[in-house]
């Protein structure tokens, strides 16, 4: 599956950061169809109050939900996406990406570093679903190959939170070829004997579900996610039927064998922890 | 075998078989007619070569899957002697769109694996147009260990639109099941060479790719995704394969400036669909000169060298 910008759901909420949301404004919950109070949902970390649907957040979000306060340090900011191939589409990929930078000031489609879950380090990655819809091109895996690399030089585990439309396809085989790079990595960490703890969140799919998201030692995903190699409407295309409730969906994956566990977000830090804990050795 | 032909090749097939029409209805005393003839195919092979040094992205890309271009089983014919399929993933299914097995290259014996098409419509179904399940990875990846524990070299022949999406993939885990073996490859402690013989398509190419030598046949391609797939998601309809095609850049050529692929191997005049057993030949030489350069490597340089290969890829700025 690739991404493309499209018309933003309406109650979507991914990428818009907490403070942009109006004060006393209203949202739809997608799920269960109940208007319900943005603040309310916000502070049910934007899991929806009568339904549990769990609303898409961006990376800082995630962060600030999983690491101790202020223990977060940032790598590799400093690499920027490149235009190996001069694309164009309907815009310029160049335009795009200025435009991201200027207007959002947004980089990456993922920020990584390492910091502490309730007190154990670890190299993190956590995916911005609103940069060119999370793909991975080659800034994105060079960063996780980085990153994996450093968790062996230190010693400690990777978590990486994945929210993706797959592969970059502004950044044609440069794209596709980051997922060998991300698995190669990872074969290094395995080697080592330190734990990849892979967590799927709304959406995860193509090029990323099929590399380094479905290699961790432990995958975790959050209800109702989205987790597929072919998107539905590809598949619709294909086979010209309509697809059976809940296909590719955390719950369908766990029942197939593909996943873990799912855990729900007000579990998520408290579960994470508790697995490294348990791989350390 | 049926032939067909593409729009470009058009008027080289109707003078080629003008040439035929003469061969066969005059005697050859007739001097005319031989000039005649004479004088035809040196306009067909300066056309040949018009049309072929000027080819767009996306004829390439129909090059790549000419339906008389030869697919794995053919080059394994033309190439390699005793070769013994091997079927099965030992977990669920036998999948055709994928094929593997023992085989020697000259006295070498190698481990072969490779996507593979159907030529008439009955084959096309049940090789699944080259589009492979879980199970044809999971093969390939039960084939790979196998090579491993007997110490003998991988050659892959990549050649499919993709992995197959669809409800039996996905249910089945099609993605672990190409991560798995894009993790395993870059492990293998034996030589992995990979030819790109006609459509590289997306992760379910490379997870045949992942190897210390990438070879591309001239007129095959590569690409994360097809042009038409790029048009439509692109531009929403999928008449602008042309654009996409050109603005992907997939040709053998690309991926050599690019350092994706590190040879591209000739073909005969016109495309290997011209003259599979030179095409075989042609590949033959390739692959037996880069066997035994890899041979030469430590298992320690051939995982170094696979590693560094794939850790490098990738075109970013540091600001
Ligand atoms: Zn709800």
């Amino acid at each position: 599956m690739f991404w493309i910008k499209r018309e933003r759901r309406k109650f979507n909420s991914a990428g818009k950061a907490k403070s942009t949301i109006p004060e006393g404004s209203w949202k739809k919950c997608p799920t269960c169809n109940q208007i319900i109070f943005s603040e309310e949902i916000q502070r049910n970390l934007m899991v929806c109050p009568k339904c549990e649907h769990h609303f898409r957040i961006n990376a800082t979000e995630r962060m600030e939900l999983i690491v101790d306060e202020g223990t977060f340090v940032e790598s590799y900011a400093e690499l920027e996406t490149d235009d190996p191939l001069n694309f164009k589409d309907i815009k310029k990929y160049k335009d795009r990406l200025k435009k991201l930078k200027e207007e959002k000031n947004k980089y990456s489609a993922i920020i990584v570093g390492e910091g502490k879950i309730n007190n154990r380090r670890a190299k993190l990655g956590f995916f911005e679903f609103s940069f060119m819809g999370g793909s991975m091109g080659s800034v994105v895996g060079e960063k996780i190959a980085s990153i994996v690399e450093d968790a062996i030089e230190d010693s400690i585990g990777v978590v990486i939170f994945s929210s993706s439309g797959g592969a970059r396809m502004q950044e044609g085989i440069f794209s596709l070829m980051q997922m060998a790079k991300t698995s190669a990595a990872l074969s290094k960490l395995k080697k080592c004997g330190l734990p990849f703890i892979s967590v799927l969140t709304d959406p995860t799919t193509g090029g990323v579900t099929a590399s380094f998201a479905m290699l961790g030692d432990i995958i975790v995903a959050e209800p109702c996610a989205l987790i597929c190699f072919a998107g539905p409407r590809v598949i619709e295309q294909t086979i010209r039927q309509t697809l059976p409730d809940g296909f590719q969906r955390a719950e369908y994956l766990l029942e197939h064998g593909m996943i873990d566990m799912i855990v729900h977000r007000n579990k998520l830090k408290e579960t994470i922890s508790k697995l490294l804990n348990m791989l350390k050795n | 075998m049926m032939v067909t032909y593409l729009d470009f090749e058009r008027p080289i097939a109707e003078l080629e078989k003008k040439v035929e029409e003469l061969k066969h209805t005059t005697s050859t005393r007739n001097v005319d007619i031989r000039s005649e003839t004479k004088k035809i195919e040196t306009k067909i092979k300066k056309m040949q070569k018009d049309i072929y040094t000027t080819l767009t992205p996306l004829q390439r890309v129909q090059l790549s899957r000419h339906a008389s271009r030869p697919y794995t089983l053919d080059y394994i014919e033309n190439i390699f002697t005793d070769f013994q399929e091997l079927c099965g993933d030992r977990k669920y299914n036998n999948d055709p769109a994928i094929v593997g097995g023992l085989a020697r290259l000259g006295n070498e014996t190698v481990m072969i694996v490779g996507n593979q098409k159907g030529r008439t419509t009955t084959e096309k179904l049940h090789r699944n147009f080259g589009m492979a399940h879980p199970e044809g990875y999971r093969k390939a990846h039960r084939l790979y260990e196998l090579a491993e524990r007997f110490k003998k070299p991988i050659i892959t022949f990549i050649d499919t639109p993709g992995a197959y999406p669809g409800i039996s993939s996905e249910e089945r885990g099609i993605a672990e099941a190409i991560a798995t073996n894009l993790q395993r490859m870059i492990e293998l402690k034996v030589p992995v060479i990979a030819v790109v013989i006609g459509e590289g398509g997306s992760g379910g190419a490379l997870a045949l790719g992942v190897s210390n030598r990438v070879l591309m046949l001239e007129y095959s391609t590569y690409s994360v995704i097809s042009p038409e797939a790029c048009s439509s998601i692109l531009f929403r309809d999928a008449s602008k394969s042309d654009y996409a095609a050109e603005v992907l850049k997939v040709t053998s050529k690309d991926m050599l400036k690019f350092g994706i692929v590190d040879e591209i191997v000739p073909e005969p005049e016109g495309g290997a669909h011209k003259d599979h057993k030179v095409a075989g030949k042609l590949l033959k030489k390739a692959l037996a000169k880069n066997l035994e350069e890899l041979k030469k490597y430590s298992i320690a340089e051939l995982l170094e060298n696979r590693y560094d290969k794939f850790r490098k890829i990738g075109s970013f700025k540091q600001s």
